[in-house]
Formats: structure tokens, sequence, C-alpha cells
């Protein structure tokens, strides 16, 4: 993992971040009036895109298995298995996290794409979100996962 | 060419642009798509604690980082330079049943009177916002990632654990949308 000598590239992960914030605000998943037409059902617009980027990226995903592809680095490209454990974590942290995310109508990305959106709340959002993780990493021991 | 730009991206075009993500970081250097650990980074790296989750080298995830910030200035971009200022084309089912809740403000992303320094001051925003936000960062790292990492990264390798907190986000924004927003707004 730290292999000192690799080339950090953060030149090339502030771009695909920049790409990541475009297309959040040109699709409007940035809006929580989208998020409320969604959790409504009432439109196709944010299930069509999710799904297409899953689509997408299990497409792409399964290329770069089958081919053995290697990173920039030539290093192979290993996507570690998530621990199911008893599934606890999954379920309950999920519903946790949905409750938010509809209320706040953005997850974690779309909050940053926000703040350069000029919606400048959105700082006190994230913080919110921030002082939330620390919660978790502090009550974790007694959680159960 | 710049008419297609400045207008809001159809579904089937910005969905599959957010899913090439994945194989971007995948290829830059091994990177999983993951947002919400940038938030375990900030809190190792700014907050100084003894708590053992987040005792590890914060370092690591600078990359991860960098994208977020990155994902700041797309933000900004579209904003300044790529926007056609035009509303969003809601569904007129969600209209009336945010009007029938008092929310009579559709321009822009996010209703003006909750999602400003005067809605944040009222209690009704500050739920919102910060309740919201809270439970976005708790909830994401407790489940082990959001939407990001669990419906889009990790549906897309068929991870079994990301579909139940895919199955989790869902019933928890029905949660909010039917019976907790209500009671706020």
């Amino acid at each position: 993992m730290n292999t000192p000598k690799k080339s950090r590239r953060l030149g090339l992960y502030l771009l695909i971040g920049v790409y990541f914030g475009i297309v959040l605000s040109k699709s409007e998943a940035v809006s929580w009036f989208r998020m409320q037409e969604m959790f409504r059902f009432q439109a196709i617009h944010m299930y069509g895109m999710i799904g297409g980027a899953i689509v997408v990226g299990l497409i792409a995903v399964q290329i770069i298995k089958r081919t053995r592809a290697k990173d920039l680095d030539g290093a192979d490209i290993h996507i570690p298995p998530k621990d199911l454990g008893s599934g606890t974590r999954y379920w309950l942290g999920g519903t946790l996290f949905g409750i938010g995310w509809a209320l706040i109508g953005a997850c974690p990305g779309p909050m940053f794409a926000l703040i350069g959106n000029g919606i400048y709340v959105m700082i006190a959002g994230l913080f919110a979100a921030v002082i939330g993780t620390w919660t978790y990493g502090a009550l974790r021991p007694y959680l159960p996962h | 060419m710049w008419d297609f730009i400045s207008q809001p991206w159809p579904w089937y075009v910005s969905g599959p642009l957010i899913g090439l993500v994945v194989p971007m970081l995948l290829l830059a250097g091994g990177k999983q798509f993951g947002v919400s650990e940038n938030l375990r980074h900030i809190c190792a790296a700014a907050l100084p604690t003894r708590v053992s989750f987040f005792q590890y080298d914060w370092r690591a995830g600078i990359w991860n980082l960098t994208l977020v910030a990155g994902v700041l200035v797309g933000g900004f971009i579209a904003a300044t330079f790529l926007s056609s200022g035009l509303p969003i084309a809601l569904s007129a089912a969600t209209v009336a049943d945010l009007q029938a809740l008092g929310v009579n403000e559709f321009e822009g992303l996010a209703p003006d009177g909750l999602f400003s320094m005067e809605g944040l001051l009222s209690l009704r925003g500050f739920l919102i916002i910060v309740g919201g936000g809270f439970l976005v960062g708790f909830g994401s790292r407790y489940a082990g990632g959001c939407t990001s990492g669990h419906a889009i990264s990790g549906l897309s390798d068929l991870q079994l654990p990301s579909l139940i907190a895919v199955i989790g986000f869902f019933a928890g924004g029905l949660l909010a949308t039917f019976f907790i927003l209500p009671l706020i707004l």
C-alpha cells in the first residue's frame, strides 16, 4: 500500500473530482427537490441515473477483472469484498443514512458540490456530517455490527 | 453543442458518466470510489481525539480528499459557467405534494427558505440541515459507505452487503419523506 516511490497523482484525482462535481451538478443530483421526487417515486430521473451509473460501473468492473487490467503504476487492481458479518451495520446504518439523505436532500458527494454551487449553508450540513462520523467512531464499540 | 451542455443533462447521459468514475479510480491507482470515507479522514486529521477509530494514517486518503476538493470546484464551474439558469423540471406531482407540506419556492437546487442562513437558524431548517447532515455522517460510516461507496461502487461489484445497505438507504429515505418530513415542515 505505502510505496513512497509511487506517484500520488493528486492532479489526476483533482480532475476526476472536478468531472464528478460537474456531472452531479448538471444532472441535478445535488437537488433537494430531485431527492423528494425520487423518494415519492414521481419521476424516473434519479432512478435512471443511479441505475445507469451502476450498469456502466458493472460492465467496467467486469472488463477490468477479466482482462486483469493494471493501474497506471502497473499494479494489480484488487477490489476487496466487504465483510457481511451479521449484516446489522448495513441495514441499520443504511436506514439511518437514508433518513439523513432524505432530510438534507444530499449525500456526501453532493454536499461538496452544493458548496461549490453557492449553497454555503451546506458547510453547516457538512460540519454536522463530520460530527456524525465522529460520534459513530466514539460509539462504535457499543453498536451492533 | 453549447446548448446541450448548458441545459440540465438527462439521466441517460449523466448516469453513465457518473458510472465511469468507478473505472477511472480503479485504473488511476486501484482506488475505490467512496466519498463518505473523507468524513472519517477529516475527523482523523482535524479533530483531536483518542477514539481508536480515528487513530490511523489519514494521509493515505489524501487522494480522496483531493477528489472532493475537485467536486467542490466542479460544482462551482457548473454553476458559474455551465448553467442555463432554468428551474428544475420537477414532476407536477412532486410540486403538488411539497406545496401541501408548505414548500412554495421551487427556484434553484433547494428551497431557499430552508437552505439559507435564515433557514438554518429556524427550528425546521436546523433539523433538516444539521439533523440530516449528522445522520448522513453517522449512518454512512456505520454502514461502511454512502451512495457512491455502496450504491454505485459496491453494486457495480455485485457485493451483497452493499445491496443490503442500499435497501436500508431507501427504507430510511421513505421513512423520512413520508413520516418525519411532514412533522418538521
